[in-house]
């Protein structure tokens, strides 16, 4: 294990930043976000950031192709994926999970290249969680906060940054730094995850039983009738993934790009006969069956949410993941 | 670094010919800038055609894997794509990706089989393609019957090919029907599901059906009374979509993805899914 002086973290920053592009969760007009560090960009204080890491992979609006159209013909140019290095540093345990189900979306063959490039560019360094919030849940499932994972992970400890390689890009990453010292960390406390008060949800369920029943499941009903549709809480997740296609015409071409879209939004699986999501019920239904139980069956088991608490705090209305997952299980109309 | 083209990339493509099958379905057919087929496909399967700055859509192939010239999609004027598509004319070139889907297990599940085809609509579309590779490949299938119908004569999608072709083969059995009675029209009056139920087909035929979802229902339920099971009956859906790859979340009914998953499902696998098509 390595180590850094915290007091001087800022050339750490300097030191990775000269070599490849470097983001750490920074606040950018009052909001925790994922910055391009430059000097003086100074870490947060917030635990984590209010849109998830998820767009350093996935951004909310990407290029695809740009086509040019003259008379009856039409050409094509491919936009090109990244082809430069850079690190991500600060991604909390959650985040990094979430990584992972979107890996199983967007690898899946035929692996999306876009996303394929980010991610094989990018070096993953997470941050161990000391002080969660009340919202959060990853222990939930099965996420150790306090050993975050991705390529190299680091902990914060009284006035030192540990640092662990945990890939052969991790171990790079750290050889190309100067003046990293060897050292232990201290023992971590874990008794503040313990008195968390959700700390025992129980997700184990939804992919036992049969699809239908939690389908036909009387709640829905209830818990969606506020539903604003506002899309807020697929937004700020970091595993939502829907997104849509569209052109831009910019007087010299065509322009294809993608763009996050959101299953809570009533045009989403709108068509030119209609719909076969008439209702929020249906829509507020399909975010959390996706999550709950469609994931989880085609994903061996993995369920679609690492709980970062993110909807929990976003939501207008205060609904989210753990009050349907609880209303489910209860069952009660 | 990654120099594989996106799978979202479409490849240019051109219209060579352009078929005014009724008032509201041309037949399209589709070459690779080359002039040859773009695609090899499975019958049911489906690509995803585009004009940029209008959109792109998905519509399954209408042509047979058998044909080795070029693709052929029968479209209905429905939508913004589709609108663009009927104005057209041939020598424009399109945006082509694909093919997308499972198709209908032609060289598994059907082999040996008595089939029973049954489309409503603009429903023939997909079912094209599966009816004229079993024509190619008539020895290695039963019986076919071929049971179609539209709101009018007019309406009905391939009125040529069924009349000069199918219809003439040994071992085919065409019942075209239409929603209304007409002056020039001698043949059946009615819905297909009521026609299907009618004419109490054996229980053994394997059924590969397409149409309206309401279409599809009742006559679903027409089959289970004359005694077919679930297991026997096939067909396809069709949900909006914009990746056609299983990625952009759009086309699922419960766990399954009708873009990859699909289009074809046995309606027996259904049963465990939720109602939304
Ligand atoms: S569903 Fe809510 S808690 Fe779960 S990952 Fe998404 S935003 Fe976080
Ligand atoms: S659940 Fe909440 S955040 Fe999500 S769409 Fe409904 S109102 Fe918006
Ligand atoms: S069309 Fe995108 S998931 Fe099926």
């Amino acid at each position: 294990m390595k180590t850094w002086k915290l007091s001087t973290l800022d050339a750490l920053f300097a030191a990775i930043a000269g070599k490849q592009t470097l983001y750490i969760p920074a606040d950018v007009a009052g909001q925790p976000v994922f910055a391009r560090w430059e000097p003086g960009l100074a870490m947060t204080r917030a635990l984590n950031t209010g849109r998830s890491a998820k767009d350093l992979f996935f951004p909310q609006v990407e290029d695809l192709a740009r086509f040019r159209v003259a008379g009856k013909t039409v050409s094509v140019s491919p936009a090109q994926a990244l082809q430069e290095p850079f690190v991500i540093f600060g991604v909390r345990a959650c985040d990094c999970r979430s990584f992972d189900i979107l890996d199983s979306v967007f690898l899946a063959e035929p692996a999306d290249t876009f996303y394929q490039a980010r991610r094989e560019q990018a070096t993953v360094v997470t941050l161990a969680c000391s002080q969660p919030e009340e919202t959060c849940f990853c222990t939930s499932l099965g996420i150790d906060p306090q050993a975050p994972g991705g390529d190299v992970s680091c902990w914060m400890a009284e006035d030192t940054l540990y640092l662990q390689a945990n890939t052969e890009k991790g171990e790079a990453l750290l050889a190309s730094l100067p003046r990293l010292e060897d050292g232990e960390k201290p023992d971590a406390d874990s008794s503040v995850f313990d008195k968390l008060p959700l700390k025992d949800l129980d997700f184990s369920a939804f992919s036992g039983k049969a699809l239908m029943d939690w389908f036909n499941s009387p709640v829905w009903e209830r818990l969606s009738q506020s539903c604003l549709g506002c899309g807020s809480c697929t937004f700020v997740c970091p595993t939502c993934q829907c997104y849509d296609v569209r052109d831009f015409d910019t007087g010299h071409g065509v322009q294809r790009y993608r763009c996050w879209d959101s299953c809570m939004y009533s045009d989403f699986t709108m068509m030119a006969h209609g719909t076969n999501r008439p209702t929020q019920k249906e829509r507020f239904r399909q975010r959390f069956m996706h999550k709950l139980v469609y994931h989880p069956n085609n994903h061996g088991g993995q369920i679609g949410c690492v709980g970062c608490g993110r909807c929990l705090q976003k939501c207008p209305i205060s609904m989210n993941i753990v009050k349907v997952a609880n209303a489910l299980k209860e069952g009660k109309a | 670094m990654n120099l594989t083209r996106d799978p979202l990339i479409p490849m240019v493509a051109q219209v060579t010919d352009i078929r005014a099958d009724t008032p509201d379905v041309k037949t399209f057919r589709v070459v690779g800038l080359d002039g040859k087929k773009p695609m090899e496909h499975i019958p049911g399967q489906c690509a995803m055609l585009s004009m940029p700055g209008v959109g792109e859509a998905l519509f399954s192939i209408t042509s047979s894997p058998t044909n080795e010239d070029y693709l052929e999609f029968s479209i209905k004027k429905c939508g913004c794509v589709t609108n663009w598509l009927h104005a057209i004319e041939p020598g424009q070139q399109l945006t082509l990706r694909g093919p997308y889907g499972n198709g209908f297990p032609v060289d598994t599940d059907f082999l040996g089989k008595d089939l029973l085809f049954i489309a409503g609509g603009i429903g023939l579309a997909p079912l094209r393609s599966v009816i004229n590779y079993v024509r190619h490949y008539r020895e290695r299938y039963g019986s076919v019957d071929i049971v179609y119908g539209a709101r009018s004569k007019e309406d009905l999608v391939d009125y040529q090919e069924i009349l000069t072709q199918w219809c003439r083969e040994d071992g085919i059995h065409v019942h075209l029907t239409i929603d209304n009675p007409q002056p020039d029209w001698e043949g059946h009056v009615g819905f297909v599901p009521n026609y299907v139920k009618e004419l109490a087909f054996d229980t053994g035929k394997t059924v590969v059906m397409c149409g309206p979802p309401i279409m599809i229902k009742f006559t679903l339920a027409g089959l289970e009374e004359l005694g077919f099971r679930r297991d026997q009956v096939y067909t396809t859906f069709e949900l909006k979509m914009k990746c056609a790859l299983g990625k952009c979340g759009r086309c699922n009914i419960g766990d399954k993805y009708v873009c990859k998953d699909g289009p074809v499902f046995r309606l027996d696998q259904m049963t465990q899914l939720p109602d939304e098509y």
